[in-house]
């Protein structure tokens, strides 16, 4: 296959939302919606989406079982059975609605948010938990799923995602992948190559941006002054920004942009717009830093509560699937907290294990030491 | 006198407090350094006292926060720089050592980089990876460079003052499961040079060697091995480079056996260094080799084996049994 520059090439769509504002970032946006807040189906000229009610119903339970999942591993942190936790709070909408655009032999590079994600590519959300209560560093096999291990270091998986997607066109696959980080990170370097070698190898890779206006106390006027989306523009590719609480606008660029990657097109980026409801981690105050009055306005946007009321309105749902649902969320969370409960430290000789994949004569002579040290608290009956 | 009982996230406020009073070249840079005080607080308050000019929310970019600091320096300013934790300097380790460290040299002495990189570091507070790591060696091995670590309150206040003094890039790696821990702290004492090593107990059968988070616990090895009986010896490092090793030699020469502590893995560590260093000027005095005690050779791990990981007391202690039974 041949390789060649997107530069040159017009952007199939978004060229009318190229515009160079001088706007700072956080002005309202233009954005691609197809629900609005009070639950009311709107049309978009270039993003369309059909959904039968089966997938309408999906989409919301998948929602909210994820933030029933997220909530349930903020009370075990509370509760001393977590070191650590990334809440998703308020991002239900962009995870779920990006995730169910995914084929299954799509590949996902996520930061340590994307718990929404990993449900949609069927990784047992009790494997999430294992790094946050820190018996493992990811503990997951990355190629079951399709979904690669949580990636601490701010940007840097956007990189891996970029030559993941190069190998897949050199293997003349179709499939596609996607990368997912934060407002904040777009100001690391490592975006920004990865927006370069992505275009100039016009590799298939979506570019998903979950702005959630802060990086921990920063808001992402601290991070650019212009809308993110319109980066994209300068690295030859196309930048769309999304609804990122409403799931089914987000389903449909997402599907948009990953069906552009499949057919040779090169990367997009995609700019979820979107809220972070809760603290940045579980160690984070934003009381220090932040108003209460903007996480009501937002609460007023709540991505679940406007799939609801939709699938209310339009008699989609009945009393019953929300019956079943709280039902099945209890389970959920009853599951989860159990196995987080029953998860064992680690055996203290795992220390040395996986530090080489052909091993390494200095790991097994501190191997023996550390056994023989451990030994000397035996004999001694300790 | 000035003598005041706080803990070393305290001493390191006040001491930034100090220097941007003093200086209004100095500035304070780094990713939530302004409103939220920094993850830790070491910068609370101080852009309500300094203002947004000064004190520098940045941008999520360490690479840009050292690249700029260097220019800013260039300009004559004296960027102290905040690293969130260790194991995020990584994006600026080029800045850092491919010119931060350089272009002093490269100037023929004309241009001085006054720019202090504080880092938070080291584990043993339970956090997910790449928050626990102890990377001094990766530091200390770059000419052009000063690497010191504080180990208590005053010496946080004072080596941060002269860190900010000196004209030369100072990494200051600062023990963060030490953040809480109170000290005496005399602000009106006139401190001692920056790269001296401190004895901070006296003994006479064996020296242990430490800086930043292991101090402590050499401290505690000794008073417990003083119930067997056995007269240790602390030495507080406080700069891994340069090392003042003319303190560490004075040491063993009295005691004739020296142990390394650090936190950070042994193959390659500060440890070696001055194994190395000490068998060459105290080769005749010693009555057993010079042992390091430290982390191995594996990632660190995840923060439920980390007292494995981490050298405590009776890993000291066993160290200090192996050197008195040569
Ligand atoms: C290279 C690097 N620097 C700093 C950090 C510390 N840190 C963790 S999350 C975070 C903010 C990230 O903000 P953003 O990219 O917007 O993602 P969000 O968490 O808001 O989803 C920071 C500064 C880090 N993990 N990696």
């Amino acid at each position: 296959m041949t390789v060649e520059s997107t530069a040159a090439r017009k952007p199939r769509r978004g060229s009318k939302r190229t515009s160079a504002a001088k706007a700072p970032a956080s002005a309202e946006p233009q954005l691609v919606q197809l629900l609005t807040p009070e639950g009311e189906r709107v049309e978009h000229p270039d993003y369309t989406i059909d959904l039968t009610a089966d997938e309408l119903r999906g989409l919301y339970r998948d929602m909210v079982l994820t933030r029933r999942f997220d909530a349930e591993a903020t009370a075990l942190q509370r509760q001393g059975e977590l070191g650590l936790w990334a809440s998703l709070l308020g991002q239900e909408a962009a995870q779920i609605g990006s995730g169910r655009a995914l084929r299954d032999d799509d590949y996902v590079f996520p930061t340590y948010r994307e718990h929404g994600v990993a449900w949609c590519r069927g990784v047992d959300p009790t494997n999430l938990l294992g790094m946050f209560r820190g018996v493992n560093h990811g503990g997951w096999d990355p190629s079951t799923n399709n979904f690669h291990l949580y990636t601490i270091v701010i940007g840097s998986q956007t990189l891996h995602a970029t030559g993941y997607a190069m190998g897949v066109a050199k293997d003349g696959a179709d499939s596609a992948v996607i990368a997912y980080f934060g407002d904040g990170a777009s100001s690391q370097g490592d975006v920004a190559e990865a927006f370069t070698f992505s275009a100039v190898y016009n590799a298939p890779v979506v570019f998903f941006c979950q702005n959630n206006q802060w990086a921990i106390s920063e808001p992402t006027e601290r991070q650019t002054r212009v809308p993110l989306y319109q980066r994209a523009q300068g690295y030859g590719f196309p930048g769309v920004r999304v609804d990122g609480n409403d799931v089914l606008a987000c389903l449909a660029v997402t599907r948009w942009a990953l069906e552009r990657a499949r057919r040779g097109e090169g990367p997009t980026l995609v700019e979820a717009f979107t809220y972070r409801m809760g603290a940045h981690t579980t160690s984070d105050d934003p009381t220090k830093y932040r108003e209460d009055a903007e996480r009501a306005a937002w609460e007023a946007k709540d991505p679940i509560q406007r799939l609801r009321t939709h699938l209310e309105k339009r008699e989609i749902a009945d009393a019953a699937f929300f019956t079943a649902l709280d039902e099945e969320s209890e389970t959920l969370g009853k599951r989860v907290r159990e196995a987080v409960r029953a998860m064992p430290d680690p055996d203290r000789m795992a220390l040395f294990d996986h530090a080489y994949a052909d091993g390494s004569s200095l790991v097994d002579e501190e191997r023996a030491q550390f056994a023989a040290y451990q030994a000397s608290f035996a004999e001694e009956g300790n | 006198m000035a003598t005041e009982k706080m803990s070393i996230a305290k001493a390191l406020n006040e001491s930034l407090r100090k220097a941007l009073d003093t200086d209004p070249k100095v500035l304070v840079m780094g990713e939530d350094v302004g409103k939220l005080g920094g993850v830790f607080r070491i910068t609370d308050g101080l852009q309500k006292d300094f203002g947004e000019e000064r004190i520098i929310d940045t941008p999520l970019a360490e690479s840009g926060i050292v690249g700029t600091a260097i220019g800013l320096a260039l300009r004559g300013y004296r960027p102290v720089v905040e690293i969130q934790f260790d194991g995020f300097v990584f994006p600026a380790y080029d800045q850092i050592v491919t010119q931060l460290a350089k272009m002093h040299a490269r100037a023929l002495g004309k241009v001085k980089l006054p720019v202090v990189v504080r880092i938070p570091y080291g584990g043993g507070i339970g956090a997910v990876e790449h928050h626990s790591e102890s990377p001094e060696a990766l530091f200390a091995h770059v000419a052009g460079l000063k690497v010191v670590s504080p180990s208590n309150a005053s010496d946080a206040y004072w080596m941060l003052q002269q860190a900010i003094l000196c004209d030369d890039p100072v990494i200051f790696f600062e023990p963060k499961r030490r953040y809480w821990d109170k000290g005496e702290l005399d602000t009106e004492a006139v401190p001692g040079p920056l790269h001296a090593a401190v004895t901070v107990r006296d003994g006479s059968d064996l020296t242990l060697a430490a800086y930043g988070p292991m101090v402590k616990v050499c401290l505690e090895a000794a008073a417990a091995a003083q119930e067997e009986g056995k007269s240790i010896e602390v030495v507080d490092l406080r700069s891994m480079s340069p090392i003042d090793f003319d303190t560490v030699q004075a040491s063993v020469e009295r005691t004739g056996r020296l142990v390394v502590v650090h936190e950070a893995p042994v193959f390659y560590g500060s440890g070696a260094e001055i194994a190395a260093r000490i068998t060459e000027r105290c080769f005749y005095h010693l009555e057993a080799p010079v042992l390091r005690v430290g982390g191995y050779h594996v990632p660190y791990p995840p923060a439920r084996l980390e007292d494995e990981y981490l050298p405590g007391l009776d890993r000291v202690l066993d160290a200090v049994d192996r050197s008195l039974a040569y």
